[in-house]
């Protein structure tokens, strides 16, 4: 019965998808658990932070002054039809420190810090370099995955914040260099507009909660992978996939919590 | 299966017949649904996670391919474990690493990174790892796996010497049965999860057991098949009849 089969299949995957969160779940309280060994070997911190934040600060900025100068340029279309040219930097500024900076900064981190978090797991494991940590009594979550959850939870509102500030520049650079839109107003109109605690801090929050939730699908996929080279691009692909859904969704939940009638 | 004190014991076996499994319980990695692992008395599967790790640091295991940190040179492997289990100050442990590193000939590969070493020198840089805290009982996982002659040799010497040295319990698992014959004090074969036959090497060589027989001489025919079980032949061909 082909019916059967079908339903029997979804079945199978949806028990395989509430079991995979279980063990997903487990795995980030056991990190939280083996954390404080984690924070008493800081210098891990400091060169994890160093490969997952600062290797990925090209990109951060690259992308930032992009998007901020098309920000730039279609706010100022869009603003010039209504006359409001001079709300661009307003319109640059709440864009990016509000949605684009924090959701866009962790899609980039994903692909970028959380892809190679996921290799490098899941290659340690497939060359028995965990089994061999295990068998030395050291334990690999406070050792590997502790080290690394810290630093990309860390890193993730610092590259947001990056990625706003450059972009900001960008939107400055088409707005006022390029197209003439006067400068003071472009600053002091971002200025009134901008607050500090409803988007600056609301933006720092999602950044942070984007942190968690990437670094954490990213060590997983790693530690689960199967000790096989497919397992390990398998797992690899899962992390940029489900991290992109889990930033996209957790958006759209937090921005309906945080700016809500506003 | 007994491992007496100071021996050197190899588990041979076709692949697949359980002897890295075996390893895994000796370790702690497993736990059995029958039966007991006891090592220097303990009951391995009963033992919780502060006490098995407490275990784990009197044991040494030499992976198939020496499991080398990647991220990490040739001296922060070796001193790794004296890193985390010790509060020795980095002079002692300086000196400690280059004489691990001194005993299988390495010494001069401490500045070096794993990728830079090739496989008979990455097996010795792990041996020279797995001993670091002088462990009372020693595994080795397919020590012998992909090397050269002469490499083989080294590290089969080595095997010999160190668990001679440090009066330790060594137990290779290997399929190299002319290597470890040179090397082990006893033997125990394998083949689907019991002992098939045990010995000293001499008692192995002189057996009369057909798999024994096989196995030592490296025959495809005898009680284990060449062919993998499957249906009829001619069948799978359409052939007919």
């Amino acid at each position: 019965m082909p019916a059967v089969k079908a339903i029997k299949g979804i079945g199978h995957r949806t028990v395989n998808a509430v079991w995979r969160i279980g063990v997903a779940t487990r795995f980030f309280m056991l990190t939280l658990t083996h954390s404080g060994s984690g924070f008493r070997r800081f210098h891990l911190i400091i060169k994890e932070l160093f490969s997952t934040g600062v290797m990925s600060l090209i990109i951060i900025i690259v992308a930032g002054l992009f998007v901020g100068m098309v920000l730039g340029l279609q706010g100022y279309e869009t603003l010039k039809r209504y006359g409001s040219e001079s709300a661009l930097g307003s319109m640059v500024a709440l864009s990016l420190v509000r949605e684009l900076g924090p959701v866009v900064a962790a899609l980039l981190f994903a692909s970028r810090a959380g892809s190679a978090m996921t290799a490098e797991i899941g290659l340690m494991k497939a060359t028995e370099q965990i089994s061999a940590m295990e068998m030395m009594a050291v334990n690999p979550i406070a050792r590997i995955v502790a080290p690394r959850f810290w630093a990309g939870v860390i890193s993730m509102p610092l590259l947001a914040a990056l990625f706003s500030a450059v972009g900001v520049f960008g939107g400055y650079l088409v707005g006022v260099v390029q197209i003439g839109v006067d400068e003071g107003s472009f600053w002091s109109q971002m200025q009134s507009a901008v607050d500090f605690r409803e988007d600056i801090l609301n933006g720092v929050i999602k950044s942070f909660v984007f942190g968690i939730v990437v670094t954490v699908i990213a060590l997983f996929e790693g530690y689960d992978a199967p000790p096989t080279a497919e397992g390990v691009s398998g797992a690899t692909t899962r992390t940029v996939v489900t991290s992109s859904l889990a930033i996209l969704m957790l958006d759209f939940i937090l921005t309906a919590i945080m700016f809500r009638g506003n | 299966m007994v491992f007496p004190k100071g021996k050197l014991i190899a588990i041979m076996g076709l692949s697949g017949c359980g002897k890295t499994t075996l390893l895994r319980h000796i370790g702690g990695a497993l736990k059995p649904t029958m039966g007991c692992v006891k090592v220097a008395g303990q009951v391995i599967h009963e033992l919780d996670q502060d006490g098995l790790y407490a275990m784990r640091r009197k044991m040494g295991m030499l992976f198939q391919f020496g499991a080398l940190f990647t991220d990490m040179s040739v001296y922060d492997n070796v001193a790794f474990q004296m890193r985390e289990h010790t509060d020795l100050p980095e002079e002692i442990i300086h000196d400690l690493v280059l004489m691990k590193l001194h005993a299988v000939g390495l010494r001069g590969t401490h500045n070096l990174m794993p990728s830079e070493l090739s496989g008979g020198m990455a097996r010795r840089v792990a041996l020279a790892r797995t001993v670091a805290l002088d462990p009372m009982l020693i595994m080795y996982d397919e020590p012998f796996a992909g090397l050269d002659p002469i490499s083989l040799t080294v590290v089969g010497d080595l095997i010999r010497r160190l668990n001679d040295a440090l009066g330790a319990t060594s137990i290779v698992v290997t399929h190299d049965i002319q290597e470890s014959l040179k090397i082990v004090d006893y033997v125990y074969f394998m083949a689907n999860g019991v002992i098939e036959a045990e010995g000293t090497p001499d008692e192995i060589r002189a057996s009369g057991k057909d798999f024994v027989h096989q196995f030592v001489h490296g025959e495809m025919d005898g009680p284990v098949p060449f062919h993998y079980p499957g249906g009829d032949y001619r069948q799978d061909l359409n052939l007919g009849g």
